[in-house]
Protein backbone atom coordinates (compact mmCIF):
# COMPACT_ATOMS: atom_id res chain seq x y z
CA UNK A 1 0.00 0.00 0.00
CA UNK A 2 1.55 3.33 -0.98
CA UNK A 3 -1.33 6.08 -0.01
CA UNK A 4 -0.84 8.63 2.50
CA UNK A 5 -1.51 7.39 5.81
CA UNK A 6 -0.29 5.79 9.11
CA UNK A 7 -1.62 2.30 9.11
CA UNK A 8 -1.73 -1.18 10.93
CA UNK A 9 -1.15 -3.83 9.37
CA UNK A 10 -2.76 -7.50 11.06
CA UNK A 11 -1.15 -6.29 14.06
CA UNK A 12 -0.61 -8.75 17.02
CA UNK A 13 0.65 -8.10 20.61
CA UNK A 14 0.52 -10.26 23.26
CA UNK A 15 1.37 -9.73 27.02
CA UNK A 16 2.30 -12.38 29.39
CA UNK A 17 0.79 -15.34 27.01
CA UNK A 18 -2.53 -13.32 26.61
CA UNK A 19 -3.06 -12.30 23.68
CA UNK A 20 -4.43 -8.43 23.43
CA UNK A 21 -4.55 -7.87 19.56
CA UNK A 22 -5.02 -10.52 17.16
CA UNK A 23 -4.60 -9.10 13.35
CA UNK A 24 -5.88 -5.40 14.02
CA UNK A 25 -5.84 -3.27 10.73
CA UNK A 26 -6.51 0.05 11.21
CA UNK A 27 -5.59 2.92 9.22
CA UNK A 28 -5.59 7.26 9.94
CA UNK A 29 -5.67 9.43 7.15
CA UNK A 30 -4.56 12.58 6.78
CA UNK A 31 -7.04 15.30 7.50
CA UNK A 32 -8.97 12.69 9.08
CA UNK A 33 -10.03 11.93 12.91
CA UNK A 34 -10.54 8.34 13.36
CA UNK A 35 -12.43 7.27 16.77
CA UNK A 36 -11.52 4.19 18.47
CA UNK A 37 -13.83 2.41 20.66
CA UNK A 38 -13.59 -0.85 22.84
CA UNK A 39 -14.40 -2.45 25.94
CA UNK A 40 -11.90 -2.12 28.75
CA UNK A 41 -8.86 -3.70 28.22
CA UNK A 42 -9.76 -4.86 24.42
CA UNK A 43 -6.06 -3.53 23.37
CA UNK A 44 -6.81 0.38 22.26
CA UNK A 45 -4.09 1.92 24.02
CA UNK A 46 -1.80 -1.10 23.23
CA UNK A 47 -2.71 -0.01 19.54
CA UNK A 48 -1.96 3.51 19.63
CA UNK A 49 1.52 2.62 21.36
CA UNK A 50 1.97 0.70 18.51
CA UNK A 51 0.92 3.52 16.00
CA UNK A 52 3.22 5.82 17.60
CA UNK A 53 5.98 3.60 17.27
CA UNK A 54 6.65 2.93 20.97
CA UNK A 55 6.14 -0.77 20.93
CA UNK A 56 6.97 -3.28 18.41
CA UNK A 57 4.27 -5.49 17.44
CA UNK A 58 5.14 -9.56 17.84
CA UNK A 59 3.41 -9.72 14.31
CA UNK A 60 1.94 -7.20 11.29
CA UNK A 61 3.57 -4.36 10.65
CA UNK A 62 3.28 -0.48 10.92
CA UNK A 63 3.42 1.56 7.73
CA UNK A 64 3.51 5.42 7.31
CA UNK A 65 2.67 6.45 3.59
CA UNK A 66 3.15 3.13 2.65
CA UNK A 67 6.64 2.89 4.06
CA UNK A 68 7.31 -0.32 7.00
CA UNK A 69 8.04 1.94 9.96
CA UNK A 70 7.52 -1.02 13.08
CA UNK A 71 7.89 -4.83 12.69
CA UNK A 72 11.15 -4.76 11.88
CA UNK A 73 13.72 -4.13 14.97
CA UNK A 74 15.80 -1.31 13.65
CA UNK A 75 16.38 1.84 15.68
CA UNK A 76 13.93 4.54 13.71
CA UNK A 77 15.50 7.60 12.56
CA UNK A 78 14.00 10.73 14.10
CA UNK A 79 12.87 12.45 11.16
CA UNK A 80 10.26 9.47 11.04
CA UNK A 81 9.71 8.68 14.78
CA UNK A 82 8.72 12.61 15.14
CA UNK A 83 6.17 12.52 12.34
CA UNK A 84 3.61 10.67 14.79
CA UNK A 85 3.15 12.06 18.29
CA UNK A 86 1.08 10.65 21.36
CA UNK A 87 -0.79 11.93 23.99
CA UNK A 88 -1.64 9.92 27.17
CA UNK A 89 -4.49 10.68 29.55
CA UNK A 90 -1.91 11.52 32.61
CA UNK A 91 -0.39 14.20 32.12
CA UNK A 92 1.78 13.33 35.58
CA UNK A 93 2.98 10.08 34.39
CA UNK A 94 4.12 11.45 30.97
CA UNK A 95 6.19 14.49 32.28
CA UNK A 96 9.56 14.45 33.97
CA UNK A 97 8.92 15.87 37.82
CA UNK A 98 12.40 17.83 37.45
CA UNK A 99 11.72 19.61 34.57
CA UNK A 100 9.79 23.06 34.44
CA UNK A 101 6.55 23.77 32.01
CA UNK A 102 8.94 24.90 29.08
CA UNK A 103 11.92 22.68 29.19
CA UNK A 104 9.45 19.95 28.72
CA UNK A 105 8.04 21.23 25.55
CA UNK A 106 11.19 22.63 24.30
CA UNK A 107 13.12 18.75 25.37
CA UNK A 108 12.11 16.97 22.04
CA UNK A 109 13.48 19.90 19.82
CA UNK A 110 16.64 19.57 21.95
CA UNK A 111 16.97 15.71 21.88
CA UNK A 112 16.74 16.16 17.91
CA UNK A 113 19.61 18.78 17.87
CA UNK A 114 17.74 22.05 17.24
CA UNK A 115 19.88 25.22 18.57
CA UNK A 116 19.06 26.62 21.76
CA UNK A 117 17.51 29.74 20.63
CA UNK A 118 15.24 28.61 18.58
CA UNK A 119 13.95 25.95 20.53
CA UNK A 120 13.20 28.39 23.16
CA UNK A 121 11.20 30.70 20.76
CA UNK A 122 9.23 27.55 19.47
CA UNK A 123 8.41 26.51 22.97
CA UNK A 124 7.04 29.89 23.52
CA UNK A 125 5.18 30.06 20.25
CA UNK A 126 3.52 26.70 21.01
CA UNK A 127 2.54 27.82 25.03
CA UNK A 128 0.93 30.40 23.74
CA UNK A 129 -0.88 28.32 21.45
CA UNK A 130 -2.37 25.93 23.91
CA UNK A 131 -3.08 28.60 26.43
CA UNK A 132 -0.22 28.75 29.11
CA UNK A 133 0.69 31.68 30.20
CA UNK A 134 4.32 32.90 29.87
CA UNK A 135 4.76 32.82 34.34
CA UNK A 136 3.39 29.22 33.98
CA UNK A 137 6.11 28.31 32.16
CA UNK A 138 9.25 28.22 34.77
CA UNK A 139 7.08 25.79 36.93
CA UNK A 140 7.37 22.45 37.56
CA UNK A 141 4.95 19.63 37.28
CA UNK A 142 3.97 19.99 40.90
CA UNK A 143 3.27 23.52 40.79
CA UNK A 144 0.56 23.43 38.20
CA UNK A 145 -2.80 21.93 37.69
CA UNK A 146 -3.91 18.88 35.80
CA UNK A 147 -5.36 20.98 32.95
CA UNK A 148 -2.28 23.16 32.91
CA UNK A 149 -0.01 20.51 32.48
CA UNK A 150 -1.74 18.36 30.03
CA UNK A 151 -1.65 21.69 28.00
CA UNK A 152 2.06 21.40 28.04
CA UNK A 153 1.74 18.35 26.62
CA UNK A 154 -0.18 19.00 23.91
CA UNK A 155 2.38 21.91 23.36
CA UNK A 156 5.43 19.13 23.93
CA UNK A 157 3.40 16.67 21.19
CA UNK A 158 3.24 19.47 18.24
CA UNK A 159 6.48 20.89 18.75
CA UNK A 160 7.79 19.05 15.76
CA UNK A 161 4.52 19.21 13.64
CA UNK A 162 4.02 15.80 13.37
CA UNK A 163 1.50 14.53 10.99
CA UNK A 164 -0.17 12.23 13.42
CA UNK A 165 -1.21 13.15 16.82
CA UNK A 166 -2.86 9.64 18.91
CA UNK A 167 -5.53 10.95 21.68
CA UNK A 168 -4.97 8.36 24.42
CA UNK A 169 -8.05 9.36 26.74
CA UNK A 170 -6.37 12.63 26.43
CA UNK A 171 -9.13 14.74 28.31
CA UNK A 172 -10.49 12.18 29.99
CA UNK A 173 -9.31 13.49 33.42
CA UNK A 174 -9.80 17.74 32.61
CA UNK A 175 -12.84 19.88 33.12
CA UNK A 176 -15.46 20.63 30.20
CA UNK A 177 -14.08 24.21 29.55
CA UNK A 178 -9.92 22.44 29.00
CA UNK A 179 -11.37 19.37 27.32
CA UNK A 180 -13.37 21.60 24.80
CA UNK A 181 -10.04 24.15 24.67
CA UNK A 182 -7.59 21.64 24.08
CA UNK A 183 -9.81 19.85 21.31
CA UNK A 184 -9.82 23.06 19.85
CA UNK A 185 -6.08 23.45 19.33
CA UNK A 186 -6.29 19.67 17.98
CA UNK A 187 -8.87 20.86 15.42
CA UNK A 188 -6.86 24.12 14.08
CA UNK A 189 -3.76 22.74 14.09
CA UNK A 190 -5.38 19.71 11.94
CA UNK A 191 -6.64 21.70 9.72
CA UNK A 192 -3.50 23.86 9.04
CA UNK A 193 -1.46 20.65 8.77
CA UNK A 194 -3.49 18.21 7.15
CA UNK A 195 -2.14 16.06 10.13
CA UNK A 196 -4.16 12.51 11.01
CA UNK A 197 -5.64 12.28 14.47
CA UNK A 198 -6.76 8.85 16.53
CA UNK A 199 -9.11 9.79 19.49
CA UNK A 200 -9.22 7.32 22.21
CA UNK A 201 -12.29 8.26 24.47
CA UNK A 202 -15.07 6.86 26.34
CA UNK A 203 -17.30 9.63 26.08
CA UNK A 204 -19.82 9.31 23.38
CA UNK A 205 -20.40 12.85 22.91
CA UNK A 206 -16.80 13.79 22.72
CA UNK A 207 -16.77 10.54 19.82
CA UNK A 208 -19.94 12.09 17.93
CA UNK A 209 -18.66 15.45 18.37
CA UNK A 210 -15.22 15.41 17.03
CA UNK A 211 -14.27 11.76 15.76
CA UNK A 212 -15.12 11.77 11.42
CA UNK A 213 -15.30 8.12 11.29
CA UNK A 214 -15.36 5.52 13.97
CA UNK A 215 -13.68 2.11 14.62
CA UNK A 216 -14.88 -0.64 16.76
CA UNK A 217 -12.34 -2.69 18.56
CA UNK A 218 -13.37 -6.04 19.47
CA UNK A 219 -12.71 -7.73 23.17
CA UNK A 220 -9.39 -9.11 23.37
CA UNK A 221 -9.64 -12.35 22.41
CA UNK A 222 -8.55 -15.06 25.03
CA UNK A 223 -5.45 -17.34 24.68
CA UNK B 1 -33.55 0.77 38.04
CA UNK B 2 -32.51 3.28 36.30
CA UNK B 3 -30.46 6.56 37.66
CA UNK B 4 -30.44 8.91 35.17
CA UNK B 5 -31.92 12.15 36.75
CA UNK B 6 -33.89 13.80 33.74
CA UNK B 7 -33.92 17.56 32.96
CA UNK B 8 -36.90 18.87 36.20
CA UNK B 9 -39.23 20.55 34.12
CA UNK B 10 -38.63 24.29 34.81
CA UNK B 11 -41.48 26.42 35.98
CA UNK B 12 -43.48 28.27 34.42
CA UNK B 13 -42.97 32.30 34.86
CA UNK B 14 -38.94 31.82 33.53
CA UNK B 15 -38.99 32.38 30.28
CA UNK B 16 -35.25 31.64 28.90
CA UNK B 17 -36.06 28.15 29.12
CA UNK B 18 -33.75 28.61 25.71
CA UNK B 19 -31.65 25.44 24.43
CA UNK B 20 -29.36 25.10 26.89
CA UNK B 21 -26.12 25.46 24.38
CA UNK B 22 -27.89 29.51 23.75
CA UNK B 23 -28.43 30.20 27.37
CA UNK B 24 -25.35 32.60 27.36
CA UNK B 25 -26.80 34.84 24.72
CA UNK B 26 -28.05 37.98 26.40
CA UNK B 27 -30.88 38.83 24.54
CA UNK B 28 -33.15 35.78 25.80
CA UNK B 29 -32.26 36.16 29.16
CA UNK B 30 -32.07 40.39 29.75
CA UNK B 31 -36.01 40.12 30.92
CA UNK B 32 -35.65 37.17 33.34
CA UNK B 33 -32.43 38.62 35.04
CA UNK B 34 -34.49 41.86 35.42
CA UNK B 35 -37.30 39.92 37.19
CA UNK B 36 -35.34 37.89 39.77
CA UNK B 37 -32.50 40.16 40.46
CA UNK B 38 -33.88 42.03 43.32
CA UNK B 39 -35.17 39.10 45.13
CA UNK B 40 -31.93 37.18 44.58
CA UNK B 41 -30.38 40.20 46.35
CA UNK B 42 -32.39 40.09 49.22
CA UNK B 43 -32.39 35.92 49.60
CA UNK B 44 -28.90 36.16 49.30
CA UNK B 45 -28.21 38.93 51.67
CA UNK B 46 -30.62 37.45 53.95
CA UNK B 47 -27.74 35.03 55.53
CA UNK B 48 -29.65 32.84 57.18
CA UNK B 49 -27.86 29.89 58.94
CA UNK B 50 -27.10 26.80 56.56
CA UNK B 51 -29.28 23.90 56.05
CA UNK B 52 -32.60 25.88 57.22
CA UNK B 53 -33.39 26.51 53.96
CA UNK B 54 -36.27 23.97 53.85
CA UNK B 55 -36.63 23.51 56.97
CA UNK B 56 -35.06 19.91 57.14
CA UNK B 57 -31.66 19.54 59.62
CA UNK B 58 -29.04 18.62 57.32
CA UNK B 59 -26.84 15.73 58.12
CA UNK B 60 -23.53 17.67 56.99
CA UNK B 61 -24.20 21.81 57.64
CA UNK B 62 -20.79 23.77 56.21
CA UNK B 63 -21.14 27.17 57.50
CA UNK B 64 -18.51 29.95 56.26
CA UNK B 65 -16.11 27.06 55.88
CA UNK B 66 -12.67 29.30 54.56
CA UNK B 67 -9.21 27.59 53.74
CA UNK B 68 -6.41 29.31 53.30
CA UNK B 69 -2.67 27.70 52.72
CA UNK B 70 0.41 30.11 53.66
CA UNK B 71 3.36 29.96 50.90
CA UNK B 72 6.48 31.62 51.74
CA UNK B 73 5.46 34.75 49.60
CA UNK B 74 1.87 34.16 49.35
CA UNK B 75 -1.35 32.89 50.53
CA UNK B 76 -3.67 30.64 48.53
CA UNK B 77 -7.32 30.85 48.77
CA UNK B 78 -8.30 27.76 49.08
CA UNK B 79 -12.09 27.39 50.06
CA UNK B 80 -13.21 30.56 50.42
CA UNK B 81 -16.88 31.48 52.67
CA UNK B 82 -18.65 28.11 51.72
CA UNK B 83 -21.85 27.04 52.93
CA UNK B 84 -23.70 23.83 51.86
CA UNK B 85 -25.69 21.52 53.13
CA UNK B 86 -26.06 17.53 52.74
CA UNK B 87 -29.49 15.90 53.57
CA UNK B 88 -29.86 11.57 54.52
CA UNK B 89 -31.07 10.60 51.07
CA UNK B 90 -29.71 13.39 49.12
CA UNK B 91 -26.08 13.23 46.89
CA UNK B 92 -25.11 16.67 46.46
CA UNK B 93 -22.20 17.00 43.47
CA UNK B 94 -19.21 19.90 44.07
CA UNK B 95 -18.19 20.57 40.50
CA UNK B 96 -15.49 22.77 39.23
CA UNK B 97 -12.30 22.71 37.36
CA UNK B 98 -8.82 21.78 38.37
CA UNK B 99 -7.24 23.93 40.91
CA UNK B 100 -10.94 25.63 41.89
CA UNK B 101 -10.29 24.03 45.43
CA UNK B 102 -12.71 21.71 45.24
CA UNK B 103 -10.51 18.63 46.84
CA UNK B 104 -9.20 21.15 49.57
CA UNK B 105 -12.95 21.17 50.68
CA UNK B 106 -12.92 17.12 51.08
CA UNK B 107 -9.71 17.15 52.58
CA UNK B 108 -10.65 19.64 54.98
CA UNK B 109 -13.76 17.87 56.17
CA UNK B 110 -11.90 14.63 56.80
CA UNK B 111 -9.49 16.72 58.87
CA UNK B 112 -6.50 16.04 56.62
CA UNK B 113 -5.32 19.16 55.21
CA UNK B 114 -1.71 19.94 55.52
CA UNK B 115 0.16 22.19 58.25
CA UNK B 116 0.79 25.22 56.61
CA UNK B 117 -3.39 25.33 56.31
CA UNK B 118 -5.80 27.61 58.51
CA UNK B 119 -9.48 26.30 58.40
CA UNK B 120 -11.98 28.88 59.89
CA UNK B 121 -15.75 28.84 59.78
CA UNK B 122 -17.78 25.29 60.54
CA UNK B 123 -18.43 22.20 59.43
CA UNK B 124 -21.12 20.08 61.73
CA UNK B 125 -22.11 16.35 61.61
CA UNK B 126 -25.28 15.33 62.45
CA UNK B 127 -25.94 11.53 62.12
CA UNK B 128 -29.47 10.57 63.11
CA UNK B 129 -28.26 8.61 66.31
CA UNK B 130 -25.06 9.18 67.93
CA UNK B 131 -23.01 11.85 68.28
CA UNK B 132 -22.82 15.31 66.70
CA UNK B 133 -19.14 16.25 65.57
CA UNK B 134 -17.62 19.43 64.67
CA UNK B 135 -15.41 18.44 61.58
CA UNK B 136 -13.23 21.97 62.34
CA UNK B 137 -11.51 21.88 65.33
CA UNK B 138 -11.93 18.83 66.88
CA UNK B 139 -8.55 16.94 67.84
CA UNK B 140 -6.75 14.94 65.33
CA UNK B 141 -7.17 12.01 68.30
CA UNK B 142 -11.36 12.62 68.05
CA UNK B 143 -11.48 12.56 64.31
CA UNK B 144 -9.61 9.52 63.93
CA UNK B 145 -11.30 7.22 66.66
CA UNK B 146 -14.56 8.92 66.21
CA UNK B 147 -15.16 10.72 62.35
CA UNK B 148 -12.68 9.53 59.70
CA UNK B 149 -14.71 5.88 58.06
CA UNK B 150 -16.84 5.52 60.90
CA UNK B 151 -18.80 8.51 60.19
CA UNK B 152 -17.73 10.19 57.03
CA UNK B 153 -16.53 7.51 54.86
CA UNK B 154 -13.99 8.50 51.49
CA UNK B 155 -14.04 6.55 48.46
CA UNK B 156 -10.40 7.40 47.27
CA UNK B 157 -9.80 9.11 44.11
CA UNK B 158 -7.06 6.60 42.98
CA UNK B 159 -7.89 2.95 44.39
CA UNK B 160 -4.56 1.64 43.43
CA UNK B 161 -2.70 3.98 45.58
CA UNK B 162 -5.55 3.70 48.72
CA UNK B 163 -5.42 0.59 49.05
CA UNK B 164 -2.51 -1.64 50.75
CA UNK B 165 -0.92 -3.95 48.59
CA UNK B 166 0.47 -6.48 50.53
CA UNK B 167 -2.95 -7.06 51.46
CA UNK B 168 -5.95 -9.56 49.91
CA UNK B 169 -9.04 -7.67 49.56
CA UNK B 170 -10.78 -10.40 51.92
CA UNK B 171 -8.22 -9.53 54.56
CA UNK B 172 -9.04 -5.77 53.85
CA UNK B 173 -12.56 -5.78 54.17
CA UNK B 174 -12.49 -8.26 57.44
CA UNK B 175 -9.73 -6.14 59.08
CA UNK B 176 -11.71 -2.76 58.49
CA UNK B 177 -14.96 -4.71 59.46
CA UNK B 178 -13.51 -5.80 62.80
CA UNK B 179 -11.83 -2.17 63.54
CA UNK B 180 -15.70 -1.07 63.29
CA UNK B 181 -17.38 -3.88 66.03
CA UNK B 182 -17.40 -6.98 64.05
CA UNK B 183 -16.15 -10.02 65.81
CA UNK B 184 -13.60 -12.21 64.15
CA UNK B 185 -16.78 -15.10 63.82
CA UNK B 186 -19.07 -11.97 61.92
CA UNK B 187 -16.40 -10.57 59.68
CA UNK B 188 -16.18 -13.03 57.15
CA UNK B 189 -19.60 -13.57 56.16
CA UNK B 190 -20.12 -9.76 56.66
CA UNK B 191 -17.01 -8.79 54.13
CA UNK B 192 -18.52 -11.01 51.63
CA UNK B 193 -22.00 -9.26 51.91
CA UNK B 194 -20.21 -5.69 51.08
CA UNK B 195 -18.59 -7.21 48.48
CA UNK B 196 -21.44 -8.28 46.77
CA UNK B 197 -23.51 -5.13 47.80
CA UNK B 198 -20.59 -3.08 45.31
CA UNK B 199 -20.78 -6.30 42.45
CA UNK B 200 -17.74 -7.71 43.78
CA UNK B 201 -17.18 -11.43 43.10
CA UNK B 202 -16.44 -13.41 46.32
CA UNK B 203 -13.61 -14.93 44.04
CA UNK B 204 -11.83 -11.77 43.34
CA UNK B 205 -11.41 -10.97 46.95
CA UNK B 206 -8.26 -13.34 47.39
CA UNK B 207 -6.25 -11.32 45.43
CA UNK B 208 -4.24 -8.61 45.92
CA UNK B 209 -4.97 -4.72 44.71
CA UNK B 210 -2.27 -5.33 41.78
CA UNK B 211 -3.81 -8.29 40.95
CA UNK B 212 -7.35 -6.35 40.14
CA UNK B 213 -8.58 -3.94 37.10
CA UNK B 214 -8.95 -0.23 37.94
CA UNK B 215 -12.55 -1.04 38.19
CA UNK B 216 -12.13 -4.32 40.56
CA UNK B 217 -10.04 -1.97 42.85
CA UNK B 218 -12.56 0.89 42.76
CA UNK B 219 -15.25 -1.34 44.29
CA UNK B 220 -13.54 -2.95 46.28
CA UNK B 221 -12.21 1.04 47.36
CA UNK B 222 -15.79 1.61 47.63
CA UNK B 223 -17.11 -1.38 50.07
CA UNK B 224 -14.08 -0.65 52.23
CA UNK B 225 -15.97 3.15 52.30
CA UNK B 226 -19.49 1.08 53.05
CA UNK B 227 -18.11 -1.55 55.63
CA UNK B 228 -18.54 0.77 58.77
CA UNK B 229 -21.97 2.12 56.84
CA UNK B 230 -21.01 5.88 57.38
CA UNK B 231 -24.09 7.88 57.11
CA UNK B 232 -21.97 10.04 54.86
CA UNK B 233 -19.95 8.81 51.95
CA UNK B 234 -17.53 11.34 50.42
CA UNK B 235 -16.27 10.25 46.94
CA UNK B 236 -13.56 12.43 45.20
CA UNK B 237 -13.27 12.40 41.76
CA UNK B 238 -13.79 8.44 42.13
CA UNK B 239 -14.47 8.23 38.58
CA UNK B 240 -11.05 9.35 37.06
CA UNK B 241 -9.62 6.36 34.92
CA UNK B 242 -12.21 4.51 34.73
CA UNK B 243 -14.00 3.36 31.35
CA UNK B 244 -17.56 4.30 30.40
CA UNK B 245 -19.57 1.20 31.57
CA UNK B 246 -17.29 1.31 34.78
CA UNK B 247 -17.67 4.89 35.79
CA UNK B 248 -21.83 4.26 35.53
CA UNK B 249 -21.23 1.50 37.80
CA UNK B 250 -19.61 3.44 40.33
CA UNK B 251 -22.22 6.11 40.37
CA UNK B 252 -24.81 3.99 40.61
CA UNK B 253 -23.71 2.41 43.32
CA UNK B 254 -23.52 5.89 45.32
CA UNK B 255 -26.85 6.33 43.43
CA UNK B 256 -28.28 3.00 45.54
CA UNK B 257 -26.40 4.15 48.50
CA UNK B 258 -28.48 7.50 48.32
CA UNK B 259 -31.69 6.01 47.50
CA UNK B 260 -31.26 3.60 50.76
CA UNK B 261 -30.99 6.76 53.09
CA UNK B 262 -27.32 7.30 53.12
CA UNK B 263 -25.71 10.88 51.90
CA UNK B 264 -23.12 11.39 49.41
CA UNK B 265 -20.83 14.59 48.89
CA UNK B 266 -19.33 13.71 45.21
CA UNK B 267 -16.41 16.37 44.03
CA UNK B 268 -15.94 15.82 40.45
CA UNK B 269 -14.83 17.62 37.03
CA UNK B 270 -17.03 15.27 35.44
CA UNK B 271 -20.36 16.98 34.60
CA UNK B 272 -22.11 14.07 32.78
CA UNK B 273 -20.99 11.97 36.53
CA UNK B 274 -23.08 15.25 38.34
CA UNK B 275 -26.09 14.77 36.15
CA UNK B 276 -26.27 11.10 35.78
CA UNK B 277 -26.74 10.79 39.38
CA UNK B 278 -26.39 14.08 41.77
CA UNK B 279 -30.06 15.92 43.27
CA UNK B 280 -28.52 19.00 43.74
CA UNK B 281 -24.93 20.45 42.02
CA UNK B 282 -22.84 23.02 43.56
CA UNK B 283 -20.87 24.69 41.37
CA UNK B 284 -17.19 25.94 42.50
CA UNK B 285 -15.02 28.69 41.07
CA UNK B 286 -12.13 30.13 42.13
CA UNK B 287 -12.41 28.93 45.80
CA UNK B 288 -16.05 29.92 46.04
CA UNK B 289 -19.41 28.28 45.36
CA UNK B 290 -21.16 30.36 43.15
CA UNK B 291 -24.12 28.72 42.18
CA UNK B 292 -26.27 25.83 43.84
CA UNK B 293 -29.22 23.96 42.15
CA UNK B 294 -31.39 21.39 41.70
CA UNK B 295 -29.81 19.16 39.57
CA UNK B 296 -31.93 19.12 36.44
CA UNK B 297 -32.82 22.47 36.94
CA UNK B 298 -28.90 23.64 36.83
CA UNK B 299 -28.42 21.67 33.39
CA UNK B 300 -31.44 23.02 31.90
CA UNK B 301 -31.37 26.72 32.73
CA UNK B 302 -28.22 27.66 34.54
CA UNK B 303 -28.17 31.32 36.13
CA UNK B 304 -24.08 31.96 37.06
CA UNK B 305 -22.68 32.87 33.42
CA UNK B 306 -19.61 30.80 34.47
CA UNK B 307 -21.62 27.65 34.57
CA UNK B 308 -23.36 28.75 31.74
CA UNK B 309 -19.81 28.84 29.84
CA UNK B 310 -19.08 25.19 31.64
CA UNK B 311 -21.99 23.67 29.72
CA UNK B 312 -21.76 25.22 26.88
CA UNK B 313 -18.05 23.63 26.70
CA UNK B 314 -19.27 20.37 26.98
CA UNK B 315 -19.21 18.44 23.86
CA UNK B 316 -22.64 17.66 23.07
CA UNK B 317 -23.64 21.65 23.44
CA UNK B 318 -21.85 24.26 21.94
CA UNK B 319 -18.11 22.28 22.62
CA UNK B 320 -16.97 25.74 23.48
CA UNK B 321 -14.49 26.58 25.74
CA UNK B 322 -14.97 29.03 28.39
CA UNK B 323 -13.18 32.30 27.42
CA UNK B 324 -9.78 33.16 28.71
CA UNK B 325 -7.98 31.61 31.91
CA UNK B 326 -9.11 30.79 35.66
CA UNK B 327 -7.34 33.16 38.26
CA UNK B 328 -4.40 32.09 40.85
CA UNK B 329 -5.44 31.38 44.03
CA UNK B 330 -2.64 33.62 45.75
CA UNK B 331 -3.81 36.64 43.49
CA UNK B 332 -8.34 36.62 43.31
CA UNK B 333 -9.44 40.01 42.51
CA UNK B 334 -11.43 41.93 44.97
CA UNK B 335 -14.85 41.10 43.26
CA UNK B 336 -16.48 38.75 41.57
CA UNK B 337 -13.77 35.79 40.92
CA UNK B 338 -15.07 35.23 37.22
CA UNK B 339 -15.87 38.59 35.89
CA UNK B 340 -12.68 39.25 34.10
CA UNK B 341 -13.76 36.14 31.91
CA UNK B 342 -17.73 36.91 32.07
CA UNK B 343 -19.32 38.84 29.00
CA UNK B 344 -21.69 40.22 31.39
CA UNK B 345 -19.86 41.64 33.53
CA UNK B 346 -20.08 45.66 34.74
CA UNK B 347 -18.44 48.00 37.17
CA UNK B 348 -20.74 46.06 39.93
CA UNK B 349 -18.50 43.16 39.60
CA UNK B 350 -15.55 44.87 40.83
CA UNK B 351 -17.62 44.55 44.38
CA UNK B 352 -17.85 41.01 45.79
CA UNK B 353 -21.25 39.71 44.88
CA UNK B 354 -23.44 38.62 48.25
CA UNK B 355 -22.84 35.12 49.76
CA UNK B 356 -25.31 32.75 49.91
CA UNK B 357 -26.17 30.53 52.48
CA UNK B 358 -28.89 27.57 53.41
CA UNK B 359 -31.76 27.62 51.10
CA UNK B 360 -31.36 25.42 48.23
CA UNK B 361 -31.29 27.14 44.96
CA UNK B 362 -28.72 30.08 45.01
CA UNK B 363 -26.29 31.64 42.76
CA UNK B 364 -23.64 34.44 43.32
CA UNK B 365 -23.82 37.02 40.71
CA UNK B 366 -24.66 40.48 39.93
CA UNK B 367 -26.00 39.44 36.41
CA UNK B 368 -27.58 36.11 36.99
CA UNK B 369 -28.90 34.41 33.64
CA UNK B 370 -32.19 33.45 35.41
CA UNK B 371 -33.26 31.48 38.63
CA UNK B 372 -35.66 28.34 37.32
CA UNK B 373 -36.62 27.94 41.16
CA UNK B 374 -38.81 30.80 42.63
Amino acid sequence: MTSTALAAHEVAVSFGGRRVLDGVDLCVAPGETVGLRGPSGSGKSTLARVLALLHAPEAGHVTLDGHRVAGARHRLPAAVRTRVAILFQSPRAATDPRLGLADIIAEPLRATGTPEAQARARAAELADLVGLTPDLLARRPHAVSDGQLQRACLARALVHRPDYLLCDEATAMLDASTQAHLAAVVTDYQRQHAAGVLLITHDPALMARWATRVVDLPSAPRS
Amino acid sequence: MTTTREPAPVPAGTTSVAPAGTAAAPDTTSAPYTATAPDTATAAGSGGPAGTGDGRPGLLEVDGLTVRFQLRDAVVQAVTDLHLTVHPGELLAVVGESGCGKSVLAHALLGLLPGNATVTGQARLRPPTGEKHDLVGSSERHLARAVRGRVVGLVPQSPATALNPVRTGRRLLEETLRAHGRTRREAPAAAERVAADVGLDPADLDRHPHELSGGMAQRLATALALAPDPPLLLADEPTTGLDRPLVDHTLDLLRRRCDAGGAVLLITHDLAAARRIADTVAVMYASRIVERRPTGELFAAPAHPYTAGLLDALPERAFRPVPGHPPMLTDLPPGCAFAPRCDRATDVCRTPPAPFAGAPARVACHHPLTLGAP
